[in-house]
């Protein structure tokens, strides 16, 4: 295994592993099942007593 | 209900447990594809003739250097601009710096760049720079540092340094630290010879009194002692910047 | 807001398991640890650090004995833990007010060194001053402002008081003597040489573990929650003290020369020591300068606005971009250096990528005002809070601009870098941190409010004006050396010596000075305030518990 094998594997490894993290956080954030906990959340932040 | 509220509290758990493991997943991978094939050093650092260990006494020097924080201020790193070849010398290469635990590069050019101050000037001038930087440039906005020329360096433990060194990867011989002390002495002493150290280290090691007062080792000695080996071991007689292994 | 429900149930066993008696035992082993090896040492300097350890250790036991003597730590499981909150606000300003004051003091020393260099005091050279400052303002004014508000959001978010019993506690005293070895250190020549990596070895030891020991207050509050959702801010709280954990570990694997010796050497030398520095000190930024305070910013721009955060989903997205992106832009700034072009050029792709959740997140803090933005000209909080934003879009704008590879070629190694930090540090992290602390004290103190809103508005506009003379100035001086050190004379010959370029930068340091002085005088107007709020006769009496709300958040 050379330096140049590893240099490349890594990083056409990484574009695809940030595609596919990029991908499910937005399924995650957008999935309609979880728009009703997420403004519940941030509602429920502001109602914390002191 | 005790039973439900625990089943309840292991889910609050996994929530909290899972976000935590995610982060530590996307953090630690990303630093990971970026830092490791730099540890395959072979390929990292180019080959080079001279490279050698620092002797005691530049150790010590260097010390100082790091304990004053020269690197907030001085870089170690000429980058190959054309302006800064000119200014400073052959661009550093990444062999020059194999051997610092850890790197001088430094981030700041309040002062000039010091990677090839070695031989610049003379011992006299660093010793009056440093005592009065201000009394040899007078636009320097660099501190004095004449309590180095007063202060007699503390060596005691500069083979237990090397040692340390060793086990990090710098290549000092059992030779080398048997006579660390010794060879720290002779350094700074101009009629020593320093046969020792050159057979250790290399014909080019400085052995001469560095910050001119020969009944007394200071901290001023072994500051520019490291000051004036700076940027001065590669050979660049040998070195092919051309050769496709140095096209990194 | 009803008051007498949370954080009702009262289930402390935790809050009990250790006592005060034994950090009693465990606060004099430790003393007798460092008596033994600071007796033991033949160095200095690490006497000198050893010296610092007793005498903590001993004031700590002295300490634990009154609270034993007093009748133990009261476990109050039905109200928030708010002590060590007002004690972490306290040290905020403290901090902040000495690091900002090295600060003007090595800047006075840049603009005028024939005056402000001691030749017979060394270690108030600026070699040893600047770590201080930087240390000082990062990790014990920005550090101290993370754990106190990552302490009030995290209780006030999942309704429940911290965990551990004491343990907070020990947090707050054993980092303020994380700071204090560091600090002290630095002045006596104790240092690693790795910028704000700088505590040897003794210290850092130390800090990892108060960090695990903050790690586990914050994660057993979150376990003991009664919100089932964890609260979008706490993620970020979490990302930064996990992330610094993981740094810190490996920028500072290294040996000691000995165990009773103050040096070690790192393990990485060279091209990898200076990746792994890089890696760390960027996300040092990121994570400590940018993911804790983003929390602050989800926490207390929508509490004072009293509005939701704009998009929640949007946080969400932000929140994963910006720590997956962020871990990658280290390298920019090694542009030109000697590591392999590949990885500069990683770095550079991954900072301007990182222009991108940068600004989602400030356009999330911005809009959560849309509706209101009306309290912008009647609440100078409100104001301080989203210039705070305001300008982390400028700098985080400014920093993908920099880390392409032909701009740095001019911008590194100048003062434009230091401009740049500073535009980050006094407008972001300077101004969110000021925001929180105005909001929080009323909220903590239970005062009606602030003493004096007019003294809020000196403050802010006394530090914008600083903050503008110091970043202006900076661009000046950046621009003009880079320009200088490679500019040709028709001849081809360079122009310039480098002491010309030193001289040619003496009004800018001279206007940098001036606009430090004006941030840190904006910066003791807000202690006093706060001082005067804190003695203002409170709204409820003494017995009424901490969970009773505040008349309209301070307002």
């Amino acid at each position: 295994m050379t330096y140049e094998t590893v240099a490349s594997a890594v990083q056409q490894g990484g574009a695809v592993y940030f595609a596919l993290l990029f991908a499910a956080v937005l399924v995650y954030a957008f999935w309609p099942k979880n728009r009703e906990k997420f403004e519940k959340a941030a509602r429920a932040a502001l109602d914390a007593e002191e | 209900m005790a039973g439900s509220s625990w089943a309840a509290h292991g889910r609050l758990e996994r929530h909290s447990l899972l976000l935590l493991i995610a982060i530590i997943v996307v953090v630690s991978i990303g630093g990971l594809i970026e830092i490791v094939p730099l540890f395959y050093l072979e390929n990292t650092i180019e080959p080079v003739r001279g490279m050698r260990p620092y002797t005691p006494l530049e150790l010590e020097g260097r010390d100082i250097y790091i304990r004053e924080g020269c690197y907030l201020c001085h870089s170690q790193m000429i980058r190959p601009l054309r302006d800064e070849v000119e200014r400073y010398g052959h661009y550093s290469l990444a062999a020059e710096s194999m051997y610092d635990h850890p790197f001088q590069w430094g981030s700041e050019r309040q002062g000039p760049d010091l990677a090839r101050v070695g031989g610049k000037y003379s011992d006299g001038w660093h010793r009056d720079h440093l005592a009065d930087p201000r009394s040899v440039v007078p636009e320097s906005v660099m501190p004095p540092y004449r309590f180095l020329a007063e202060k007699d360096l503390d060596y005691h433990d500069v083979a237990q340094k090397m040692r340390t060194l060793r086990t990090v990867g710098v290549p000092y011989t059992d030779d080398m630290i048997a006579n660390a002390v010794t060879d720290l002495r002779d350094q700074d002493n101009a009629f020593a010879g320093g046969a020792g150290l050159h057979a250790r280290y290399g014909r080019n090691v400085n052995v001469r009194n560095f910050a001119g007062d020969p009944e007394r080792i200071t901290e001023m000695d072994a500051l520019i002692a490291y000051l004036q080996m700076l940027g001065t071991l590669v050979d660049f007689s040998t070195y092919k910047a051309d050769a496709p292994a140095n096209q990194r | 807001m009803n008051s007498s429900s949370t954080p009702a149930r009262a289930q402390a066993p935790d809050d009990a398991a250790l006592g005060p008696a034994i950090w009693l035992i465990l606060c004099l082993i430790a003393a007798l640890v460092a008596t033994i090896a600071t007796a033991a040492s033949r160095d200095a300097l690490f006497q000198f650090e050893g010296y610092i350890f007793i005498a903590a250790f001993v004031l700590g036991s002295f300490g634990l004995l009154a609270v034993i003597t007093r009748g133990g730590f009261p476990g109050q499981p039905d109200k928030y833990m708010d002590g060590v909150i007002k004690a972490g606000a306290i040290a905020t300003l403290f901090w902040g007010a000495a690091g900002m004051l090295t600060g003007v003091v090595i800047a006075a020393q840049l603009a005028f060194p024939r005056i402000f260099y001691l030749p017979d005091a060394g270690f108030l050279n600026f070699g040893r001053l600047r770590p201080l400052h930087t240390s000082a303002v990062i990790f014990a004014f920005g550090g101290n402002a993370l754990i106190a508000t990552s302490f009030y959001v995290v209780q006030r978010t999942c309704r429940a008081r911290l965990f551990g019993g004491l343990l907070p506690w020990i947090v707050f005293w054993g980092y303020q003597l994380f700071i204090v070895t560091a600090a002290l250190g630095y002045l006596a020549g104790v240092t690693r040489s790795q910028e704000y990596a700088e505590p040897e070895w003794m210290s850092t030891l130390w800090l990892v573990i108060v960090w695990v020991a903050y790690l586990l207050v914050f994660l057993g509050t979150i376990w003991k929650r009664q919100e089932p959702h964890i609260y979008v801010a706490n993620w970020f709280y979490l990302a930064f003290i996990v992330t610094i954990a993981i740094l810190v570990l490996i920028n500072n694997a290294e040996v000691p020369v000995s165990l009773l010796d103050h040096r070690s050497y790192p393990l990485w030398a060279g091209v990898q020591s200076a990746l792994v520095q890089w890696w760390y000190g960027h996300n040092a930024v990121g994570f400590f300068l940018t993911a804790g305070f983003l929390a602050m910013m989800y926490y207390f721009i929508p509490k004072r606005a009293e509005r939701p955060i704009y998009s929640y989903r949007l946080s969400i997205v932000h929140f994963w971009a910006l720590i997956f992106i962020y871990i990658w832009a280290g390298p920019h700034h090694l542009h030109y250096t000697a590591l392999p072009q590949w990885a500069q050029t990683l770095g550079m792709t991954f900072s301007v990528m990182l222009w991108m959740p940068s600004w989602g997140g400030m356009i999330n803090g911005l809009m959560t005002l849309s509706g209101a933005w009306d309290r912008l000209r009647t609440d100078p909080v409100i104001r301080m809070l989203v210039v705070s934003l305001a300008f982390y879009g400028m700098s985080t704008f400014e920093g993908p601009v920099m880390s392409i590879r032909t701009v740095n070629s001019l911008s590194h190694y100048t003062d434009w870098t230091i401009g740049h930090v500073h535009s980050g540090a006094l407008g972001w992290v300077g101004f969110v941190t000021f925001g929180s602390l105005y909001c929080m004290v009323p909220w903590l103190w239970k005062k009606k409010g602030l003493y004096s809103n007019a003294l809020v508005e000196w403050h802010f506009w006394i530090a914008t004006t600083g903050i503008l003379l110091y970043i202006t100035s900076m661009w000046v001086s950046g621009i003009m050396e880079g320009l200088m050190w490679r500019e040709y004379t028709p001849q081809g010959f360079l122009a310039y010596s480098f002491a010309e370029t030193v001289s040619a930068r003496h009004v800018e340091n001279v206007v940098r000075l001036a606009g430090g002085l004006m941030y840190l005088s904006g910066l003791l107007i807000m202690i006093y305030n706060l001082w005067r709020t804190i003695r203002a006769p409170s709204t409820e009496r003494e017995a009424v518990p901490a969970v009773a709300p505040i008349p309209a958040a301070a307002e």
